[in-house]
């Protein structure tokens, strides 16, 4: 069995654009969440979102791979880009070394709508373009990143609603510690234009408390109203123990645990039981007590049945030792395909520079969250290992530990 | 539209769209080599002749195009075909 180590981070999120700007955001517990006045009048119940600048790519890529490129495939890009340079792996590298991909992304609405809208039009549907056809399949940040950085190893997309992320890293994990892959380029991406979530809006999952749209976001909190959308891309390249230091790379955490389960019930209520399986199998996979764990990145959407049922399934597996918990979604929202793999980032940075983010606006618990040890400002304290949570619909739940490196 | 005028339109949509320099582009140039097009790229190239000329455009007609010559004189055809029709 191989040990497989994390040797790069990156982010394009609505709390920083780089790895610096989230560490910032993370720290100080800025909200990324603002008004959109143009989802109310599109007709959504929530015109709460997070916010993030279109990256430049023009004089970055050439034409044809901007092209081919959807919104998401963009952050992708940039979220990457900083990762390899942060791994130290050039497009030299990526050419005679076999590395495999793996992207977590559930949707690709505003390429597929824009794209049949012109054919309707034009009754032609060459008009659609020769870049529409890979910007509306799902798998279109896999096939873009694969082409542009000439990936030779494993490359398919994980299409496992808001756990993508989160089980990209897994799965990418299994086939390098199996010994399948040496290195596998993990993370997850979402889509924040106006198409991508009106669906979702019309559940009524979304908040509304909009006269204070960085308030909004409140997991765990007795008034928490539910969740606001979010995205942007996150990277983690993860690779064997053997090849990073082959390659002289800095070290910067280890995947030690992967759990997953399916709760076998309701396509949209959560479970508890669903999720502590999940849980127990990443704390099993690692070998460590639950004790060993010095913080939770918690899925909390600020749902109000989400949260409380993972507020009592941590309660479960970690009420006798009560690690601090926090869910960065209070800053970002839900960054629902991408949340799992920025999360993994948003707790590296944190394990790297020593606090626990905030898991800002928990004003009051309710009677499960009163049981957890919410971290509800910063915490200046060491972290040796974290687990993060990711769950989505249909019942999937992915945990994942990552341990520091010394 | 004469052909001075069909050149000048056609070299402005080419640089915008496939980001090549004016200078490269001459009446004896190749098309292909030039603007670097694979096969994916004379879709959009369709594309754009028939949004700025409204004539219609078929891929298979690339196969005789190899200059910027060749493909002023195609749309140049082309047009007046639409015009008397």
């Amino acid at each position: 069995m191989n040990r497989v180590v994390i040797t790069g981070i990156g982010i394009y999120s609505c709390i920083g654009k780089n790895l610096d700007e989230v560490k910032d955001s993370l720290y100080k517990g800025r909200s990324g969440i603002v008004l959109d006045p143009l989802r109310k009048q599109f007709g959504y119940r929530s015109g709460l979102t997070g916010y993030l600048e279109k990256p430049q790519l023009k004089g970055v890529l050439d034409r044809r791979a901007r092209i081919m490129l959807p919104e998401q495939g963009e952050y992708a890009y940039m979220s990457t880009a900083e990762a390899l340079r942060v791994a130290g792996i050039d497009h030299d590298f990526l050419e005679h070394n076999e590395t495999g991909i793996i992207f977590g992304n559930d949707s690709t609405a505003q390429p597929v709508i824009e794209a049949n809208d012109t054919v309707r039009e034009k009754k032609n549907t060459m008009f659609a373009g020769s870049g529409a056809v890979f910007q509306t399949m799902n798998s279109t940040v896999n096939m873009n990143l694969a082409t542009i950085y000439k990936l030779k190893g494993i490359n398919f997309t994980v299409s496992a609603a808001c756990a993508s992320g989160s089980h990209s890293i897994g799965l990418g994990y299994f086939l390098i510690k199996h010994g399948y892959q040496e290195r596998v380029i993990c993370g997850g991406a979402q889509e924040v234009n106006i198409y991508s979530m009106g669906t979702f809006d019309a559940l009524g999952a979304f908040s509304i408390r909009e006269n204070e749209p960085t308030k909004a976001s409140r997991p765990f909190d007795r008034d928490r109203d539910g969740l606001i959308p979010s995205g942007g891309a996150a990277t983690v390249i993860i690779e064997s123990l053997e090849s990073a230091q082959r390659r002289g790379a800095r070290i910067l955490a280890e995947v030690i645990g992967y759990g997953f389960s399916s709760n076998g019930s309701h396509i949209s209520n959560p479970t508890v039981e669903g999720p502590l399986r999940s849980l127990n199998m990443s704390l099993k996979d690692a070998n460590i007590e639950a004790s060993e764990v010095d913080y939770i990145n918690a899925h909390a959407t600020s749902t109000p049945q989400g949260d409380m049922s993972e507020a009592q399934a941590i309660n479960e597996a970690f009420g006798a030792c009560r690690p601090p918990v926090s869910s960065t979604k209070s800053m970002t929202g839900h960054e629902c395909w991408m949340a799992g793999a920025s999360e993994i980032v948003y707790s590296v940075l944190m394990m790297q520079n020593n606090f626990v983010a905030p898991n800002i606006n928990f004003g009051n618990p309710d009677e499960f969250s009163a049981k957890l040890n919410i971290a509800d400002v910063v915490k200046e304290q060491n972290i040796d290992v974290f687990l993060s949570n990711s769950f989505g619909f249909g019942g999937t739940n992915s945990s994942l530990i990552v341990r520091k490196w010394k | 539209m004469n052909k001075e005028e069909i050149i000048s339109k056609v070299n402005e949509f080419l640089i915008e769209e496939f980001e090549v320099s004016a200078d490269k582009i001459t009446p004896d140039a190749p098309l292909k080599e030039t603007l670097e097009l694979d096969s994916l790229d004379y879709v959009d190239l369709v594309v754009i002749i028939e949004g700025n000329f409204g004539i219609k455009v078929q891929q298979e007609d690339f196969v005789a195009i190899r200059t910027f010559d060749d493909l002023y004189n195609y749309i140049i055809a082309k047009s007046s075909q639409t015009t008397v029709a």
